[in-house]
């Protein structure tokens, strides 16, 4: 019977993250299980409530020495998973500088500074600086819906709004256009307006937004700088601790 | 016994708000401490109107305009480590939100269209210096040494990084010193 049940132990399935053993469930993702067992590993575009979408590579983790996204890599037994690594966290750290020089991001003037994952992730990073040069690219801001202020400038088009919008929401009012450097968030009404969509300021997709690009019309600043999400947490503190964030 | 030789910082603020400055200053009395350590070149403190051969050159503010480019490159050859200090010099800044209009319809707002205004002029003396389409961090035009962002960065992360600095050490801010706003 002992024999029995200590063998049945050893074929629950694991894998080895930073030379600590992870069991996890079929199905599921690196991220997931590491998740579940309370271990941080930096994401962006990955919200548990949501599948999985690949495409910031924030997550990147490397298996068995090849890199990969772990949000979307299925767990599989005796992965040997390395993730807080000087080397991993440096790349991470040039995606996120790649990611403020792509967009306009001027913290000091974004409401959702302090509560923002971008920013947090920045500071999690140790990102001193953005580095690269900025593109300052045209991006257009959208005032049209009365509670709800689309402000592209800050959009990481990470797809969560649109995941939110057709999982949670039964809506389709999101989607990404375009390519490469040229995509961006498109809404979809005939006039191309948030106004002209169903979009509801309880909506899901509202919340959800990591940055400041979506954000609810006539609550600014109602919790002060110094008392927001990241102030005196990390993000990792943040994400592996009560709520998601 | 003879005086160690102090170390030589100069400071200047480009396209900023002298922000930075002011929360320089807000080291208090800490900066009797310093002063038992550093002198100061060129500064809106000392107002000498050029800086010579220094130690450390904090630059507030980023690069707007052609006399930005002149001072940093002043302080860039001068200057053994240059420091980019606060969110302007490090990333534009709110200066650079004019980056989306063009330079001609910022004109046009300020010197025609602002409220109040009557036979608007934009002005153009050869003595001004030249505006740039965009305004850019400082690191986009010449090599930084470090960047201490913040808008502006606490006192605290000023001390920090200076005292860090000066005693050789390689600068590392406390997590809720690092700040972009
Ligand atoms: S969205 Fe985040 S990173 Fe971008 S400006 Fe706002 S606070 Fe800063
Ligand atoms: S608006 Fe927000 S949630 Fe939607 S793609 Fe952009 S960053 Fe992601
Ligand atoms: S979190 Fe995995 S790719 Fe974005």
């Amino acid at each position: 019977m002992r024999r029995i049940w200590a063998l049945s132990m050893s074929l629950k399935p694991s894998f080895s993250l930073d030379g600590q053993t992870l069991a996890f469930l079929s199905g599921q993702t690196i991220m997931d299980a590491a998740l579940a067992a309370g271990v941080y590993i930096p994401h962006l575009c990955h919200h548990p409530e949501f599948k999985p979408h690949g495409s910031c590579k924030l997550c990147t983790v490397k298996v068995n020495g090849r890199n990969v996204a772990s949000c979307t890599m299925p767990a599989a037994e005796g992965m040997v998973v390395l993730n807080d690594t000087p080397e991993l966290n440096e790349a991470r750290r040039a995606l996120t500088q790649m990611l403020f020089v792509e967009g306009n991001h001027f913290c000091p003037f974004c409401e959702k500074s302090g509560n923002c994952q971008l920013q947090a992730l920045g500071y999690f990073l140790e990102m001193l600086s953005p580095h690269y040069n900025h593109f300052y690219p045209q991006r257009e801001v959208d005032g049209s819906h009365p509670e709800v202020l689309l402000d592209r400038n800050r959009c990481i088009m990470c797809e969560l709004c649109v995941r939110a919008s057709q999982d949670v929401d039964g809506k389709n009012v999101f989607a990404l256009g375009g390519r490469g450097v040229h995509t961006h968030l498109i809404v979809n009404a005939p006039s191309g307006k948030l106004g002209d969509t169903d979009l509801a300021v309880s909506d899901r997709a509202v919340q959800v937004c990591p940055v400041g690009a979506i954000l609810k019309k006539r609550h600014g600043f109602e919790v002060p700088i110094g008392q927001r999400l990241y102030d005196h947490k990390t993000i990792k503190d943040v994400q592996t601790g009560d709520g998601h964030g | 016994m003879a005086e160690a030789k102090k170390v030589r910082i100069a400071t200047c603020s480009l396209a900023g708000c002298f922000g930075c400055h002011m929360s320089f200053l807000d080291i208090d009395e800490k900066l009797f401490d310093l002063l038992a350590w550093v002198e100061f070149d060129r500064t809106p403190l000392t107002d000498i109107k050029h800086c010579g051969p220094c130690d450390v050159g904090l630059i507030e503010g980023g690069v707007c305009n052609a006399e930005n480019v002149h001072v940093l490159k002043e302080f860039r050859k001068n200057c053994k480590v240059l420091v980019a200090v606060g969110a302007c010099a490090v990333t534009g800044g709110i200066p650079a939100m004019r980056n989306s209009v063009e330079l001609r319809a910022c004109f046009d707002e300020v010197y025609h269209y602002g409220v109040g205004l009557k036979n608007g002029m934009i002005p153009n003396d050869p003595e001004l210096p030249l505006p740039f389409d965009k305004v850019h961090p400082i690191y986009e035009v010449v090599k930084v040494d470090y960047c201490l962002p913040g808008c502006p960065p606490p006192a605290s992360a000023i001390w920090q990084f200076l005292t860090d600095l000066l005693a050789g050490r390689e600068p590392k801010l406390a997590y809720e010193s690092l700040h972009y706003d």
